[in-house]
């Protein structure tokens, strides 16, 4: 089975490994094409969805990432640095501050993807470099709270079927 | 948590403490060990000790110091949880790949819902 690893360097960064089972030019494809991205990159298991999705994948362009949970909405956005299709991709994020999401950290970072094939696999390995230390244990954390989240939603889904149930 | 990370994330501090994997030692086993002088493993063990990563025991004539596996395991879980969510992701991704691989499915995405 295909294990993501996830490992901190220094105190900055964050390097997550991968392998898949297709070739990288179709990796490339689900990571970058919006109609693709939307399909994955809000796990329906986490009680998250997509609400919008638009990239205009070239050097300069930029993306939109627009989720929806229980508890609000927000927008990741960035730009793209480097488009190297299928092996390399460059891209800046930031977490858009919204009315009703959490609170953001407003500094940008910096996301290298490559793609590497492998006997017809692709090893991919994504290294995000923070602007902080702070920024950095601030998005691992809220990987963390959407965790949370997710149990919250579950147990409130189960208190209301209770209730419906009488 | 943020203790545990600024503790860790200094790379002679990182070495100390996967010396004392091995178990408890003092400052002068670390000090031969990693070919640090006196003072400075005394600094760094004040910072470990502060961030509550390693505790000091008195045995005998010396001072050990010993790793505390608390730190490391909240430090573990909190990992754990954002592993996760990529994973969660990569689960799907998988599927979408599958999917793309079937020459017939080529070049037929669906699309994304659009709500405003």
């Amino acid at each position: 089975m295909n294990r993501t690893t996830l490992e901190l360097r220094g105190d900055r960064e964050i390097v997550i490994e991968r392998t898949f089972e297709g070739p990288p030019q179709i990796v490339f494809d689900a990571w970058t094409r919006p109609e693709l991205v939307a399909r994955w990159w809000a796990p329906a298991s986490r009680g998250v969805s997509i609400v919008g999705c638009d990239a205009d994948v070239r050097v300069g362009g930029r993306y939109r990432y627009h989720l929806r949970h229980a508890r609000g909405d927000v927008a990741f956005s960035g730009e793209y640095l480097e488009v190297e299709p299928p092996s390399r991709l460059v891209y800046t994020q930031v977490l858009e501050p919204t009315a009703s999401g959490p609170d953001p950290g407003a500094a940008a970072i910096t996301i290298t993807v490559t793609f590497a094939e492998r006997d017809g696999r692709t090893h991919l390995v994504s290294h995000t470099h923070c602007p902080t230390p702070q920024v950095r244990d601030s998005i691992i954390a809220s990987g963390m709270e959407s965790g949370m989240r997710e149990t919250m939603d579950l147990l409130e889904s189960l208190v209301e079927s209770q209730v419906s149930a009488r | 948590m943020l203790e545990t990370l600024a503790a860790l994330a200094e790379p002679t501090r990182f070495r100390i403490v996967e010396m004392l994997r091995a178990g408890p030692a003092s400052v002068n086993d670390i000090g031969g060990r990693l070919r640090l002088n006196q003072p400075q493993v005394s600094k760094h063990l004040r910072v470990l000790k502060e961030s509550g990563l390693v505790e000091v025991e008195a045995r005998a004539q010396q001072r050990l110091y010993e790793l505390r596996a608390e730190p490391l395991r909240r430090l573990h879980d909190w990992l754990e949880r954002y592993r996760d969510l990529w994973d969660a992701r990569f689960d799907e991704l998988d599927g979408l790949i599958e999917e793309l691989k079937a020459p017939a499915h080529r070049g037929r995405g669906k699309k994304p819902r659009t709500r405003r």
